[in-house]
């Protein structure tokens, strides 16, 4: 790894339409806690990295850090 | 008849199913998940448990193994290839069968003695088992609800790629069309997320998992 690696911060989320089990797991825990009005639990993944080509990080998301058919991802590239 | 069933770091059901290939016939052994040779075995076993923790996703390191690819090319050849619940999770993340597998709906991890009923797929695995037949083997697993988009999955169904689902009223959970196992076009490599290599002796309860076993000996394989 060169010294001129990004940081790379990559955001995962389970895609719209289907059922987060994480999420609705997460949402049923909290009116014990006594966090009543909270709703729409979704829980997804952040990966951060740092990469000599960050070009290349679209296609590891596509093969490793999500799974396209359930998940969608966004990359940020981070300043230095 | 040669078995080779695969061993990940993680794996948890490789004795099983190594004890169901010696009772189906023939001679069985584990091929380490860091090996990119086979050993020349005429039939491969991807078993359960949590391949690299299911750190990411549940089966997404373990695709990348040398041995994964070495069962790619394997299956591309038209060899049988049988992946159960965390096997089932590695073929779909490697693309060798459709699909992926979610989060049960229920948000727990099941486990119990379930019925599955037959589907109309032709395999080598269900070679000797009648559609519509139902079979007893437990149900024990965290993420298997199979999901495709629309497109796919009317391609799975329509085209005969369903091997087996969960009985009438008894999807646990959430699997579309109560998939509970699938095969490629080709129909040489199966997943199901129930483990029929646990059934194998009427002391646990049942024996209707050997069928699948015996099915690839009785089409012709080794």
């Amino acid at each position: 790894m060169g010294d001129g690696g990004k940081k790379v911060r990559v955001l995962i989320r389970p895609r719209e339409g289907i059922l987060d089990a994480q999420g609705k797991a997460v949402e049923r825990a909290l009116p014990a806690l006594g966090f009543d009005g909270v709703e729409q639990v979704r829980v997804g993944r952040l990966v951060e990295l740092v990469a000599d080509d960050p070009d290349r990080i679209d296609d590891l998301c596509q093969k490793l850090l999500a799974n396209p058919l359930i998940e969608d991802y966004e990359i940020e590239i981070l300043d230095d | 008849m040669v078995w080779g069933v695969l061993q990940f770091p993680g794996s948890c059901d490789e004795r099983d199913a190594l004890n169901a290939c010696r009772l189906a016939g023939g001679e069985a052994r584990l091929i380490w998940h860091d090996d990119d040779d086979l050993g020349g075995v005429d039939a491969v076993v991807v078993p359960g448990g949590f391949s690299y923790g299911d750190y990411l996703r549940a089966g997404s390191i373990a695709r990348f193994s040398p041995a994964m690819e070495a069962v790619a090319r394997f299956a591309a050849d038209g060899g049988p290839v049988i992946g159960i619940c965390n096997g089932f999770q590695v073929l779909c993340e490697s693309g060798l069968l459709p699909g992926a597998l979610l989060p049960n709906d229920s948000t727990r991890f099941t486990c119990h003695q379930g019925e599955l009923v037959v589907g109309e797929a032709e395999s080598p695995w269900t070679s000797a088992l009648e559609p519509g037949h139902v079979l007893s083997v437990p149900v024990k697993h965290q993420s298997g609800r199979f999901f495709a988009p629309p497109d796919v999955l009317e391609e799975i169904v329509s085209g005969g790629q369903v091997a087996f689902r969960y009985s009438p009223g008894s999807n646990p959970n959430g699997s579309l069309d109560d998939i509970a196992g699938i095969v490629n076009r080709e129909g040489n490599v199966l997943g199901l997320m129930p483990h029929p290599e646990h059934a194998v002796d009427p002391l646990t309860g049942s024996e209707d998992g050997l069928a699948i076993f015996r099915g690839v000996i009785g089409a012709g394989v080794g």
